[in-house]
């Protein structure tokens, strides 16, 4: 029996009318890299935000180390974000702090280390995500590829027990995205972390996942390691793995037959 | 960086104060409060027109204070007046007369001094003895017409 | 019925918004160094409009009002006119009104594109208040700056009428100053005129920053807050302004 870093049970949320998940159950094991994957517009990054507390689900509980997130009075909350990184699509780097001082941010706020071991700390941990010589710079200075690296090295300044991260490879070049591809797996494995990976980058995901969740129709379709995923014949799972234009997803958006529309028109 | 914006942040607030003070002293009464030591006087008058409190109180045309207190007594029907003067100022004669100007024709109302020649002087709180009221415009105007007509009416019996 | 209910629903997470973050004020003590830069940027960087329209507006009042004056040959109480107008009523308000265009409208863009870029959830994620981090010394540094730069105005806006009133058109030096030392009271008017601007600082910076942390993330969010937030807040300072010279001078 594997444990469970995350437990989601019984998770509904809706935002107005429109329902998000309606009933999910999710385990994230400790140590392994798990995807959660399904179409844009599936709430995957609303599930990050629900398990790092910045959401109330509608029901359901979701548990992080044992602990009820949505539960917890506000500064337990606040202690348990400590053991927990994010990554966001953007990298979300404040834009008036030089790359330095954003990785120190989160150092200075919550320790009371000297400046000379924050200075240490910083560096180093720029140096694992290759970009030291880059301390000097501001964020709009970066590309999106170093933006997301030096976010990394934010996260990972208070040694969390998990990462979670928010489509790290949308929208990078080859090369930047062959960097990420291998941070990740990287800092998983040398860290002892737990990775949360929400994606829908095929193929780059299905490279370093251990564990892989997709979610359509606010229910969770497919859920086992990566090599159940890959053999799996449900037709909702070949058509999102092989990029299917048509299957259960269908390709027309639902609505009148296209005769009819043609003749209202000319009507 | 960090140094130059605690230095233009300071040069502002320094600034800002400055103003504040330059309104509070140059462009204002304040500067004209003295803060203790004062020197009162009280005036009774039978009728101060348009006297307000913090009017001025003035000697040959030299504003020496101003009126603090504005009361009525109800025992002899009389307004009484409190003056705080500058301490500067504190020895008028026991015979000095209070009476209520106008600076110009419809302008404020003042209380002006005229020291007289006695030898001794008016102790704080002292109360001045001699005062003349407020000329109401009204009551010239009156007075003037009764006595035109008081003249017509002996030369023609009206 | 739906817009009001709107309005009431705003107005009531703009007061949640308002009590959270005078809440946490007094966190900020220990670290008044985040408020000294907050002041920069609302403060020192709305100076330089408020020392020019200050002036301007000084100069046009003495003109204005001298040409009144010299009809009833009273051209004496130029500089207390100037010195009440301003210190009373245009010091505070005008200020108000370009400290809202300059420095609310800034706050506004700044706290949304936070929104907007997800720099506000990062903070939370990374367990840092973005109300105790970001909101709270943006306050404290608007609140702090509105009665300065209302100062200021006044002050430069009566070193113009005197430029215009004394150098231009020969009113008495002497006259010019005994009549505002006279006439102008300090509690009365200079007072009033700065517990307005503390109450202006008060309601624009809110405005600006509950709209910043309101709107919706994306770009044509953050632009429309922005424009909500110079229309609200000066109509909230011409508002305030009536009802709190009718307290003051009744």
């Amino acid at each position: 029996m594997t444990q469970a870093l995350v437990q989601i049970r019984g998770l509904h949320f809706s935002r107005g009318d429109k329902k998000i998940f309606d009933g999910i159950d999710m385990d994230i094991t400790v140590g392994r890299i798990t995807a959660v994957m399904g179409p844009s517009g599936t709430g995957k990054t609303t599930l990050l935000k629900l398990i790092g507390g910045q959401l109330k689900p509608d029901a359901g509980e979701i548990r992080v180390d044992g602990e009820n997130v949505h539960a917890l009075p506000r500064a337990r909350l606040y202690q348990l974000r400590k053991k927990m990184g994010m990554l966001f699509q953007s990298g979300a780097l404040l834009t008036d702090l030089s790359v330095f001082d954003n990785i120190a941010f989160p150092l200075r706020e919550h320790t009371d280390l000297s400046d000379s071991m924050i200075r240490t700390l910083v560096l180093m941990k720029l140096a694992a995500v290759g970009l030291a010589g880059a301390h000097r710079l501001m964020p709009s200075e970066l590309s999106g590829g170093m933006a997301r690296r030096v976010a990394l090295a934010r996260a990972l300044a208070l040694d969390p027990m998990m990462i979670m991260y928010d489509e790290p490879f949308t929208g990078q070049d080859p090369i930047s995205l062959g960097v990420l591809v291998k941070l990740i797996r990287d800092t998983n494995a040398t860290l002892g972390l737990t990775s949360i990976l929400v994606s829908h980058d095929v193929a780059e995901t299905l490279s370093i996942a251990d564990d892989v969740k997709i979610i359509s129709g606010g229910k969770v379709i497919a859920d086992g390691s990566k090599e159940d995923i890959q053999r799996s014949d449900s037709p909702w799972v070949r058509q999102f793995i092989d990029g299917l234009a048509d299957g259960p997803v269908p390709f027309h958006y639902p609505g009148e037959p296209l005769e009819r529309l043609l003749l209202e028109d000319a009507g | 960086m960090f140094r130059s914006i605690e230095l233009t942040v300071g040069a502002f607030v320094g600034i800002g104060l400055a103003a504040l003070f330059m309104l509070a002293m140059q462009a204002s009464n304040l500067s004209s409060f003295t803060s203790d030591g004062q020197y009162a006087l009280t005036a009774r008058f039978d009728n101060i027109g348009g006297l307000k409190v913090k009017s001025a109180v003035k000697v040959s045309g030299v504003k020496v204070g101003q009126v603090s207190a504005i009361d009525y007594d109800m025992e002899t029907f009389e307004a009484v007046v409190t003056m705080r003067i500058d301490e500067r100022y504190d020895k008028f004669p026991k015979d000095t007369i209070a009476s209520i100007f106008t600076s110009g024709l419809l302008g404020e109302q003042y209380i002006g001094l005229e020291p007289g020649g006695d030898d001794q002087v008016l102790a704080d709180q002292g109360e001045i003895r001699h005062t003349q009221s407020a000329m109401v415009l009204e009551q010239i105007i009156g007075q003037f017409l009764f006595s035109k007509s008081q003249d017509n009416g002996g030369n023609e019996g009206f | 019925m739906k817009p009001l209910l709107n309005a009431v629903e705003r107005l009531g997470r703009g007061s949640i918004f308002l009590a959270k973050t005078l809440r946490v004020l007094p966190k900020l003590l220990p670290r008044f160094g985040l408020v000294i830069h907050q002041l920069h940027s609302v403060g020192v960087q709305t100076l330089l409009i408020i020392v020019v329209a200050g002036l301007f507006v000084g100069m046009v009042l003495a003109l204005q009002l001298y040409y009144t004056l010299s009809t009833f040959g009273a051209e004496d109480t130029l500089g207390m006119l100037v010195d009440l107008s301003l210190v009373r009523e245009l010091g505070p308000v005008v200020a108000a009104l370009l400290f809202a265009g300059r420095a609310g409208s800034a706050l506004t863009a700044e706290i949304g594109l936070m929104k907007a870029t997800e720099q506000l959830s990062g903070l939370e994620m990374m367990a840092v208040d973005p109300v105790e981090r970001i909101i709270a010394p943006r306050f404290l540094a608007g609140f702090i700056a509105m009665p300065l730069l209302a100062a200021i105005f006044s002050a430069v806006g009566i070193l113009g009428g005197y430029a215009v009133g004394v150098d231009l058109l020969r009113v008495d030096a002497g006259a010019f100053w005994s009549q505002i030392q006279a006439k102008v009271d300090f509690s009365e008017d200079v007072l009033n005129g700065v517990i307005k601007s503390f109450v202006f600082g008060f309601v624009v910076t809110w405005i600006a920053l509950f709209e910043g942390h309101d709107c919706i993330p994306t770009s044509e969010g953050v632009a429309r807050a922005t424009t909500r937030t110079v229309v609200h807040s000066s109509l909230a300072v011409l508002a305030l302004d009536f009802v709190l010279t009718a307290i003051m001078y009744n």
